[in-house]
């Protein structure tokens, strides 16, 4: 994203149109990976919000972070079908896998883990998302390695 | 011949992307005259990836698990000789396949072109008769007939609550402005419920022209889309179709060489299940947190920035062309006298063929588990079917034959929802599934109102300590003694249903809770601190469990039958994970 897009989010985006903040916010975290201090400033700035407000919708909705997460994200689906086809031990067997726990970055800033409501693929329970990649019917086993592929696909790209 | 596959969001989990590459690839590389196309979800997501082979006459023939390897025996022995494998095939329309049963008892009017057309060519969508029922209506020119004719088709919203559609329409017509709304709710949070996001990646022009109808009916020039942004491909697809739609003018000014204009825009949801909730929905449109606020006024009275607008779900939008074109005599001659048409459900969980059904109403839980989609995995004990999600309720398998139809669900204790459906099995502990949906209900409360906030908490923390072993006697009159308070002290549809799926376990497994509680056992053995592993006889002494016991709690030598001190025991369950010989009993 050039330069130009990325500091002009009142020209580019949704200008002059009501209801913009919650789009503005998600373009934000598109850009940054998460909502920085420094975007809810200019976008006081820029659209007149206040600070306040900005930061109430901010924290109200679940997509939005006030914290980095690491280069790949994944997501575990904790959904009804999810929940009855064990994700509990899908969790636990990726949180084991990379010595974090739920919510948290691993220290190479490569791995975040989080739960999520539900990802629509019920059908395909238990899922997990990685980044954009969906992946069902997993088995403690079988998450280790998807886990390990991306392990090594992530230690290879910063070597 | 045209060779598809179904590319949804299952699809594309389950690998459909590379079978589609390698189609393209492999059939290219053979030189067949063959057209490699995508179409959108049948519903058959046990089976995916799905392919169908469509013949220049039009028959067609159904594939699943057809996954990239498959692709040059298919091209080979289906396109290039003209041989169908009798072994992959699922479903023919010839009356083939070994899957068929999933079909046949379904009526397909939501889904009638998921899985048949390419939702990214609106030309595919013009072809079968797409936007002739906005022409239609448009024509005649008259929108008091036409809400006349969806009260009359009976049409109920198929967003849970089950309001007359055509009555929502009929106020909002009726109330005074000089802008109006129209809102599709597509944000489907229900954990288990996938039917609008299949609707949405499979067929988003009839979303759309339901939408362009409804604009009509109630004199409305806008309408929005809020659709979740955990459906990436949805949000996809839904673009590409508005885009399309605009530039035939279709959707947008002077639709159809009429006056008539509709510009529809797509707003992304940002994760909060409470804006699924109508006035929740437009503040959260509007920019604001996504709080509920009172109701009345309506919104069909004062809704989107106070104007009248009428919410719809995506469901009742794709019903609305087909209503126009077969008239609403066709579409209420399905179902019961009071439950219109058919209903779409999202079948998951501990069944056999999990995916999306559209049946009539009326047709009975028990035929939708085992008739249509096949019973219980792995042939276990049926216990239980969950409807409606969150605000929802657990049905048990004593009560299978109820049929399908708003008010006979309701006498349950559950609800209709939007129609997720999760089968549950003896494996299932129902204390543990109603401390699931109100540790959901709980977190996703937007905490304006006190009993929801902070009478679902103390809600939750006695169903934890109840699923811990740490159950005291009263627990659950004390539970549903809060439940009665915040049902009756809730602002919006969260928190009035947020007790539902506790009364319901309450009410149909209040012996299960009470093991819980008096013998501190889980009955389906699902609440760790409640098991007791021990280890049998049978035990051939490899020192597997050992070694893999966190706290040491097992001792023994090679050959000779180990011994597991319960006082070290944490309940971990690695010790049988480990177990070759299933020598370690739990209980």
């Amino acid at each position: 994203m050039s330069e130009q897009r990325k500091y002009d989010f009142k020209k580019q985006h949704y200008a002059g149109e009501e209801g913009r903040l919650i789009p503005l916010l998600q373009r934000a975290q598109e850009t940054d990976g998460y909502i920085t201090r420094e975007r809810i400033t200019e976008i006081h700035r820029d659209c007149g919000i206040p600070v306040a407000q900005i930061y109430g919708v901010a924290t109200f909705y679940a997509q939005f972070r006030l914290h980095p997460v690491g280069k790949n994200l994944i997501k575990v689906c904790h959904g009804t079908a999810c929940h009855v086809s064990g994700a509990n031990a899908i969790t636990e067997a990726i949180e084991k896998t990379l010595g974090i726990c739920n919510g948290e970055t691993t220290p190479d800033k490569l791995f975040t883990i989080e739960t999520v409501s539900c990802l629509g693929c019920c059908s395909l329970a238990p899922v997990i998302m990685i980044n954009n990649d969906t992946h069902g019917n997993l088995t403690e086993k079988e998450v280790k390695k998807v886990l390990k592929q991306h392990q090594r696909a992530a230690i290879g790209e910063v070597q | 011949m045209k060779v598809l596959v179904g590319l949804g969001t299952c699809g594309i989990a389950a690998g459909a992307e590379k079978t589609y590459q390698a189609l393209q690839a492999k059939a290219a590389a053979a030189g067949l005259p063959v057209e490699i196309d995508k179409t959108g979800c049948i519903g058959m997501c046990y089976r995916e990836p799905l392919v169908e082979v469509r013949a220049d006459d039009g028959s067609r023939v159904q594939y699943g698990n057809l996954t990239a390897d498959k692709v040059e025996r298919l091209l080979d022995e289906h396109v290039a000789q003209g041989k169908p494998i009798e072994d992959w095939m699922v479903w023919s329309d010839d009356g083939r396949g070994n899957e068929r049963a999933y079909f046949t008892r379904q009526t397909r009017i939501v889904l009638r072109n998921c899985g048949k057309i390419n939702p990214e060519s609106i030309d595919d969508y013009l072809a079968i008769g797409g936007y002739q029922a906005l022409n239609q209506v448009l024509q005649a020119n008259e929108p008091e007939a036409l809400i006349a004719s969806i009260i009359d088709s009976g049409l109920r919203g198929r967003g849970g609550a089950g309001f007359p559609t055509g009555m929502k329409w009929r106020f909002t017509r009726l109330a005074a402005g000089d802008h109006k709304y129209i809102i599709c709710n597509a944000d489907e949070g229900d954990p288990g419920a996938f039917m609008d996001r299949s609707v949405l990646e499979s067929d988003p022009h009839s979303v759309l022209e339901g939408m362009a109808i409804a604009g009509f009916a109630i004199g409305a020039g806008q309408g929005y889309i809020y659709v979740r942004a955990e459906y990436p491909k949805a949000i996809e697809r839904l673009n590409i179709a508005i885009a399309q739609a605009e530039a035939k003018h279709l959707l947008g000014d002077g639709i159809w060489g009429t006056g008539f204009s509709f510009h529809v825009k797509l707003k992304e949801g940002a994760g909060a299940f409470v804006c699924g909730e109508e006035t929740a929905l437009m503040a959260s449109i509007e920019g604001k947190r996504g709080m509920p606020r009172v109701r009345p006024p309506f919104p069909a009275t004062k809704g989107l920035w106070e104007c009248p607008t009428s919410i719809n779900n995506v469901e009742t939008f794709a019903n609305i062309p087909w209503i126009i074109t077969n008239g609403p005599k066709a579409y209420s001659s399905l179902g019961t006298a009071n439950s219109k048409g058919t209903k779409v459900f999202a079948m998951a969980g501990k069944i056999k063929r999990g995916g999306l059904v559209e049946v009539p109403m009326g047709i009975s839980i028990k035929e939708v588990v085992f008739d249509v989609c096949g019973g219980i995995k792995n042939d276990k004990k049926f216990k239980a079917v969950q409807m409606g999600g969150p605000s929802g309720g657990c049905i048990p398998a004593e009560l299978q034959n109820t049929t399908i139809d708003y008010e006979s669900i309701t006498k349950t204790g559950a609800i209709m929802g939007s129609g997720g459906l999760v089968v549950m099995d003896e494996t299932t502990c129902m204390v543990d599934v109603a401390r699931f949906f109100l540790e959901f209900t709980q977190r996703e409360s937007c905490g304006k109102c006190t009993f929801c906030r902070v009478g679902t908490k103390r809600m939750l923390e006695v169903l934890t300590r109840i699923c811990e072993g740490k159950g005291k006697d009263g627990d659950i009159e004390l539970l549903e003694q809060l439940a009665t308070l915040v049902r009756s002290t809730s602002l919006c549809g969260l928190g009035q249903s947020a007790p539902n799926p506790v009364l319901t376990t309450i009410k149909y497994f209040r012996s299960e809770y009470e093991a819980h509680i008096t013998n501190k056992k889980c009955p389906a053995h699902n609440c760790k601190p409640l098991l007791t592993y021990t280890i049998l006889d049978s035990c051939i002494g490899c020192l597997m469990c050992a070694k893999v016991c966190p706290t040491k709690a097992i001792t023994g030598e090679l050959k000779k039958v180990h011994v597991l001190d319960q006082t070290k025991c944490t309940h971990c369950g690695e010790c049988h994970k480990a177990c070759r010989v299933d020598a370690i009993a739990v209980d």
